[in-house]
C-alpha cells in the first residue's frame, strides 16, 4: 500500500464532505430522530428464557421443581453449576437471564411441612425478561405448593390443612432493579442508530463516483483497491465516531442512561463497531450500480439487523434457524457488548468472545470490500 | 520502427453483441493517431481494452511495450487518459483536482508544485486555479481534464472525444496543446467526430461495426479516395457497408427541403 495515494484519497473525501454540507446535516439529524422515535416507541414480549440451576439440595423435590419451571415454557434449564458465583458469572456474560438456587435442605423442609425457599436471580438489565420472569417464578412456586398440599392432604387427611407446607420463591433482581424498560432499550438503541447512519454514509461513497463518471478516470490511474477503500473509509470513521459521541451524550442527558462499566473500553469497542458498519456500507457501494440501488440495499441490510440482533425481540425466544442467523449480524455482538458495559458494568473478561467476533467481522468485511472492488469496467 | 501501440485480432464480445471484431493496428511512437468511426462502432471499447480496464475476449496487444493482459497496472502508470464523459471531481477546484491526481500518480511532494505550474501554463488554466470545476464552461473543463491526464508525463495520451461539445475557439486551443505534446515525442490516440481535427492527425483509422475498414496516413487515405475531403470519405465508407443513404452535404439538405 502506497501511503501517498491513500492520503490523497482521504484528503479528497474530506473536501467532498466539506462541500456537501446538506448530506452532513442529514447525517447528524437522522440519528437524533431515530433515537427519539425508537427510544419512546419500542416495547416487547417473550418466552424460552435460558436459566442456570444451582442445586445444593440434589433431591427429588428440587428436580421436580426444575421440571415445573420447564413446563411453563418460559424457562429452559441451560446450565447446571455447583456454586452461586458461577451462576452470577453466567448472567454477567449474558449466557443466561435467570438463575435458580436450591438451598441445602430444600426437600427436608418440604417434608417437615415448613416453607421451603428457592432463590431466583434475575438479570434486570433486560427489563422484559426481568418483568416476566418474576411472576412466572412466583406462579410456579405457588402451583407447586398447591400440589404439595393436595398430596399431603390425601395422605394425612384434613389435618394438614393449616400447615405452612409449600415453596416460596424469593427473587433478587441483579442490575437495573427498577426494571426500567427504557434503560434496557437505550444502549441497544445507540448501537442501532450508529449502525444505520454509518452504513448509509459509505454505501454512497463509491456509487457516487460511478454515477458521476469519476470512477472511470480513477481506475485508469495506478491506485490500488486497498488504498481507495481504506482512503474512503477513514474520513467516515471520524464522522461515524462523532455521531456516536453525539448519540451517547443525548442518551445520557435525555434518557438518563448511566454507564456502569469502563467508558474507554466502550469507546474503543464502539469505534470498532463504527468501522464494521462502515465496511458494510462499502460492500454495498461495490455492489450497487446507482445511488438508488445503494439506498435500497442499505434498507435491505438494516431490516434483519433490527429484527434478528436482539434489539427488539430477545433472541432466546426465536426459532433455532432465526436465532442462528443473528450470529451473522455484527450488531448482535455489539448489543451484547454495549449492554454488558453500560447496564452490568462488566469488563472485557466477560465479553471477550463478542469482542473477538466483532473484530473478525470488521476485518472480514473490509477485506470483502477491497476484494470486490475491481479496477475493471466489465 | 518502435510502436507505442500494437494490437492483433483484438475482440470484445458482450453477450451476443460483438463490440470489437478482431481489429489490428500498430501506431509508431510520437504520432497522432486519429481513431474515427460512427457512434457505437467500437472506439471506446477498444480504448478501454488498451487502458487495461476491459479484458479482451480474444486477441493480444501491447501498449508501450507492455502486455495489455499481464501488465495492465504498469500501463496505467504510463498513459494519460481523458474520457468522453468528464471524469474529474466537479466539487473540487482546478487546483485540488490537479493536486489529487498528481499524488495519485505518485509525483513526489517536492516536484508537485513545480509540475502543477507547468500544467497550468501548458493547458492555459492560469487565473482560475481556485474555481470550482463544476461551474466552468465545457472548454475549460476539457483543458483541466487534459491537464490532469498529463501530470505524470505519460508517454502515451489517449483522448476519447475530447472536444465533443466544445466551441470552435476552445477546440483550437485544445488541439494546439495536442500538437505541442506530439512535437515533444508523446504518442497520442484521439477519437473525434470533427473531420477538420481528423485531417491534422498523422495516421487515421476508420472503425465501423467493430471492424477496421481503412487505415493509413491522411495523404494515403485521401489518395485512395480521389482526394475527396475526409468527411466525404467517412460518409462513403459508412454508405458502402450499410444501406444508409446520406445526403452529400448540409447545404444540399437545406436546398432539397426548400
Amino acid at each position: 500500500m502506497n501511503f501517498q495515494r491513500f492520503m490523497s484519497i482521504v484528503r479528497k473525501e474530506f473536501i467532498h464532505i466539506r462541500r456537501d454540507k446538506a448530506s452532513m446535516v442529514i447525517a447528524f439529524i437522522a440519528p437524533i430522530m431515530m433515537l427519539f422515535l425508537f427510544g419512546f416507541a419500542v416495547k416487547i414480549d417473550i418466552e424460552n428464557v435460558e436459566m442456570a440451576v444451582v442445586d445444593w439440595d440434589q433431591s427429588t423435590a428440587s428436580r421436580e421443581f426444575v421440571q415445573k419451571l420447564k413446563n411453563t415454557d418460559y424457562f429452559i434449564d441451560k446450565y447446571y453449576v455447583s456454586r452461586d458465583q458461577d451462576a452470577i458469572d453466567l448472567i454477567d456474560r449474558g449466557l443466561v437471564k435467570v438463575a435458580v438456587i436450591f438451598p441445602p435442605g430444600f426437600e427436608k423442609d418440604i417434608h417437615k411441612g415448613k416453607e421451603a425457599e428457592v432463590q431466583f436471580l434475575i438479570d434486570g438489565s433486560d427489563s422484559t425478561v426481568s418483568r416476566t420472569a418474576l411472576p412466572s417464578a412466583v406462579m410456579t412456586a405457588n402451583q407447586y405448593s398447591v400440589q404439595l398440599k393436595t398430596e399431603a392432604m390425601e395422605k394425612k387427611g384434613a389435618m394438614a390443612m393449616g400447615g405452612k407446607a409449600g415453596v416460596a420463591a424469593k427473587a433478587r433482581v441483579l442490575y437495573n432493579q427498577e426494571m426500567d424498560s427504557i434503560k434496557f432499550t437505550i444502549p441497544g438503541l445507540v448501537g442501532l442508530v450508529i449502525q444505520n447512519i454509518t452504513i448509509i454514509l459509505t454505501a454512497f461513497a463509491l456509487v457516487r463516483e460511478r454515477e458521476r463518471g469519476t470512477l472511470e478516470q480513477l481506475i485508469i490511474t495506478p491506485i490500488r483497491p486497498i488504498e481507495l477503500i481504506l482512503g474512503k473509509l477513514t474520513p467516515y470513521v471520524l464522522i461515524g465516531f462523532m455521531n456516536f459521541g453525539m448519540v451517547m451524550i443525548l442518551a445520557i442527558v435525555v434518557f438518563h442512561m448511566d454507564i456502569q462499566g469502563n467508558v474507554p473500553l466502550l469507546l474503543v469497542l464502539s469505534a470498532c463497531f463504527v468501522i464494521c458498519a462502515l465496511s458494510m456500507g462499502l460492500i454495498i457501494s461495490t455492489v450497487a450500480k446507482t445511488q438508488l440501488q445503494a439506498m435500497q440495499l442499505s434498507l435491505l441490510a438494516l431490516l434483519p439487523s433490527v429484527l434478528l440482533s436482539g434489539f427488539v425481540f430477545p433472541r432466546e425466544a426465536m426459532p433455532k434457524p432465526i436465532y442462528m442467523m443473528g450470529y451473522g449480524i455484527p450488531l448482535t455482538y455489539y448489543l451484547q457488548i454495549i449492554r454488558g458495559i453500560v447496564l452490568k458494568g462488566v469488563g472485557i473478561e466477560y465479553i471477550y468472545q463478542q469482542v473477538i467476533l466483532l473484530i473478525l467481522f470488521t476485518i472480514l468485511l473490509i477485506s470483502i470490500a477491497i476484494f470486490r472492488f475491481k479496477k475493471r469496467l466489465d | 520502427m518502435e510502436f507505442a501501440i500494437e494490437i492483433q485480432d483484438l475482440k470484445k464480445q458482450f453477450g451476443d453483441f460483438i463490440a470489437v471484431d478482431g481489429i489490428s493496428f500498430s501506431i509508431p511512437k510520437g504520432k497522432i493517431f486519429g481513431f474515427l468511426g460512427p457512434n457505437g462502432s467500437g472506439k471506446s471499447t477498444t480504448i478501454r481494452m488498451l487502458c487495461g480496464v476491459l479484458r479482451p475476449t480474444s486477441g493480444k496487444g501491447t501498449v508501450l511495450g507492455l502486455d495489455i493482459l499481464q501488465d495492465a497496472e504498469k500501463i496505467k502508470q504510463n498513459i494519460g487518459y481523458m474520457s468522453q464523459k468528464f471524469g474529474l471531481y466537479e466539487d473540487l477546484t482546478i487546483l485540488e483536482n490537479l493536486q489529487f491526481f498528481a499524488s495519485i500518480y505518485g509525483i513526489p511532494k517536492k516536484e508537485l508544485g513545480c509540475r502543477i505550474d507547468e500544467i497550468l501554463d501548458l493547458c492555459a488554466l492560469r487565473g482560475r486555479e481556485n474555481a470550482i470545476v463544476g461551474i466552468l464552461s465545457g472548454g475549460w473543463k476539457q483543458r483541466v481534464a487534459l491537464g490532469c491526464s498529463l501530470l505524470h508525463k505519460p508517454a502515451l495520451l489517449i483522448l476519447d472525444e475530447p472536444t465533443a461539445g466544445v466551441d470552435p475557439v476552445s477546440r483550437r486551443v485544445f488541439w494546439e496543446v495536442i500538437h505541442t505534446l506530439s512535437r515533444e515525442g508523446i504518442t497520442i490516440l484521439v477519437t473525434t467526430h470533427y473531420m477538420d481535427e481528423a485531417e491534422s492527425c498523422d495516421i487515421l483509422g476508420f472503425i465501423y461495426r467493430g471492424k477496421i475498414i481503412a487505415l493509413g496516413s491522411v495523404g494515403e487515405i485521401m489518395e485512395e479516395n480521389n482526394n475527396k475531403n475526409i468527411e466525404d470519405i467517412f460518409i462513403s465508407y459508412v454508405e458502402k457497408i450499410s444501406d444508409i443513404k446520406v445526403r452529400g452535404s448540409f447545404r444540399d439538405m437545406k436546398d432539397h427541403i426548400e
